[in-house]
């Protein structure tokens, strides 16, 4: 698909909940191959403007533009067969089943299938080499261990192979770092860097601001549902906003 | 664990050497291990096909009668493995039922033209009635289908309709009872075999990944109501062959296709065989409606035997009879020294 326009463009995305503004006006451009950071404090509506722009919830105002597209308020299963695939902050696998069949359900989609030309292929020997790449060692066996027998860290990596499998054109990671030691996240990185050298643009929402700072061309802030601040990842923190919205008021 | 003569003995439980079990490959190395799982299912289909011919009128007929309840349970067994909580049964069985009869009574189609049509026009049917639901989770599911049957016997009372509340009489019966006998019983068996093979294959993963994780599965891109819907479409489809057959077994239809019963009881089956295996909510319904005739004798007092027995059950075996046997089956234990 060719077209002028940024490849995502969200403009006055707006959410409310009851009494409480969860996302207030949040307008944003991404270009192609680009890797945006969106951070802020807990609460502050990351993950229900992920949740606004793949389909999981409609937004009271605002719209979603998917290269030149208006994907707004479309099925989330629409979206993602669109190209934009999401990762979940809490994992929920198949516990009772062995690895590598928790990729079998994004190999099923439609989207795959156009994409091979019209047929699967062999499922479980795709999901086990996707597995691999994700840092599962074939030679240990790990693939084809029974999931609840796998350390939090892998369950991550399956999280994001599973979104891999979707062969996706835009991918949004909710929080894919949260929990992991150094090395696991250390192992982790090459990952997404091998995405983006492939052209995938990425969101990132992170609490790990060090690891989201080396990958990110550019950081937005978001507090109370609005964007605060949008800049490269050097200088976002320097912003007076910013510093209040982490750190809290000085109290006088 | 038990002492004998100051030595302590623990019990130690160890599963049978068939290692991808959890699987779908099977590594069968020998003609012993074959038979170690092929006995099973070759004693539940001799059993079925033999118990008939020891059994007098009354007993055929009961078995008739397990076997449609059977079939209701594994439907309801395969909804609840999409994710779907049905307290609608009936619905499936009543649509069904009358689909058979009003084409039996208006047009005078043979039976063996009848059921098929009504198994799967019931099928095509419900799906329409329940498609507008299918975003519904829960109890909010779950109250929806309780109340179509129900507003159904209603609609069929007040308008008149279908023989209003006298229902259809004198319909052809089935050409024999042996007829009869077989052929609901080679539906329990057709049926349980297709969806044990059915949730194990990608196709119900993806089915079973609704349940488990209905949003992880859209954001794989996969349209689950239209998967839901096929799984009703099959649910219900069971539900109307049972209830067409039933048309003609009784020679009658009318507002007791829609009873509570054919609701309730594959729900109590589903729990006390254990859900999600279809063999579980299958034995279930065996277990259930030859108690109900063994109680007959009792009286009035039947449901107070009855309803104890059911929480028995529930308690001392929560997981489900056929989960636990499954179990035993696939374990063998022995006793061993505890070291000190």
């Amino acid at each position: 698909m060719k077209n002028n326009g940024p490849f995502l463009q969200v403009s006055n995305l707006s959410k409310r909940f009851g009494g409480v503004q969860a996302v207030d006006s949040v307008s944003f451009e991404l270009q192609q191959g680009e890797v945006l950071g969106i951070i802020g404090p807990n609460g502050s509506g990351k993950t229900t403007l992920i949740n606004l722009i793949t389909g999981f919830y409609k937004p009271n105002t605002g719209k979603v533009l998917y290269q030149g597209k208006d994907i707004t308020g479309l099925m989330p299963y629409k979206i993602a067969d669109l190209g934009i695939v999401r990762t979940f902050q809490m994992v929920r696998p198949f516990y009772k089943l062995p690895a590598f069949k928790n990729l079998i359900i994004p190999l099923y989609s439609p989207r795959v299938k156009r994409l091979a030309g019209g047929k699967y292929g062999d499922r479980d020997a795709i999901a086990i080499d996707l597995l691999e790449e994700v840092g599962f060692e074939r030679e240990s066996l790990v693939p084809y261990k029974i999931t609840s027998a796998l350390p939090h860290g892998y369950l991550k990596r399956m999280e994001l192979a599973q979104s891999i499998a979707m062969r996706p054109e835009m991918v949004i990671l909710d929080e894919l770092f949260s929990g992991l030691s150094m090395a696991e996240l250390a192992s982790m990185l090459p990952i997404i860097e091998k995405m983006t050298l492939e052209g995938v643009t990425i969101i990132m929402v992170e609490h790990r601001l060090k690891e989201l700072f080396r990958i990110a061309n550019r950081v937005m802030v978001l507090n109370h549902g609005r964007k605060i601040a949008e800049d490269i990842p050097k200088d976002v923190m320097k912003s007076e906003e910013v510093k209040k919205a982490y750190l809290g008021t000085e109290v006088t | 664990m038990k002492t004998d003569a100051g030595t302590k003995y623990r019990k130690e439980r160890i599963d049978r050497g068939i290692k991808a079990r959890a699987e779908d490959i099977f590594a069968l190395s020998s003609l012993q291990e074959m038979l170690y799982l092929l006995a099973p299912r070759a004693i539940l289909v001799l059993g079925l096909l033999i118990l008939p011919l020891y059994l007098g009128m009354y007993g055929k007929k009961v078995l008739i009668n397990t076997a449609i309840f059977a079939l209701l349970a594994m439907s309801w067994d395969f909804l609840f493995s999409v994710g779907m909580v049905s307290l609608g049964q009936a619905l499936f069985f009543g649509v069904g039922a009358y689909i058979a009869g009003i084409l039996h009574d208006s047009l005078k189609w043979s039976p063996l033209l009848t059921i098929p049509i009504a198994t799967l026009g019931g099928g095509v049917i419900c799906s329409v009635l329940l498609a507008p639901i299918l975003r519904l989770r829960g109890v909010y599911f779950a109250m929806v289908t309780l109340a179509l049957p129900l507003m159904f016997v209603r609609i069929i009372e007040a308008t008149r309709i279908f023989g209003g509340t006298e229902g259809i009489h004198g319909l052809t019966s089935l050409p024999s009872v042996w007829f009869e006998l077989y052929l609901s019983l080679a539906m329990v068996i057709a049926v349980l075999f297709f969806f044990r093979r059915l949730i194990n294959t990608d196709y119900g993963l993806v089915l079973s990944g609704i349940r488990d994780n209905d949003q992880s599965v859209l954001r794989s891109g996969i349209n689950i109501y239209w998967y839901k819907m096929q799984a009703v479409f099959m649910a219900s489809a069971i539900g109307a062959f049972a209830g067409a057959f039933m048309t003609h077994a009784y020679m009658f239809v009318g507002m007791p296709a829609f009873e509570l019963d054919y609701s309730i009881l594959p729900i109590a089956a589903g729990v006390v065989g254990g859900t999600g295996t279809f063999a579980g909510s299958m034995l279930g319904a065996f277990i259930l409606v030859t108690l109900s005739e063994i109680l007959r004798g009792v009286g009035g007092v039947r449901i107070v035997f009855y309803s104890v027995l059911l929480v028995i059950f529930i308690v001392v075996v929560p997981e489900g009879i056929f989960h636990y046997l499954q179990r035993k089956y696939h374990q063998f234990e022995r006793w061993v020294k505890v070291e000190e």
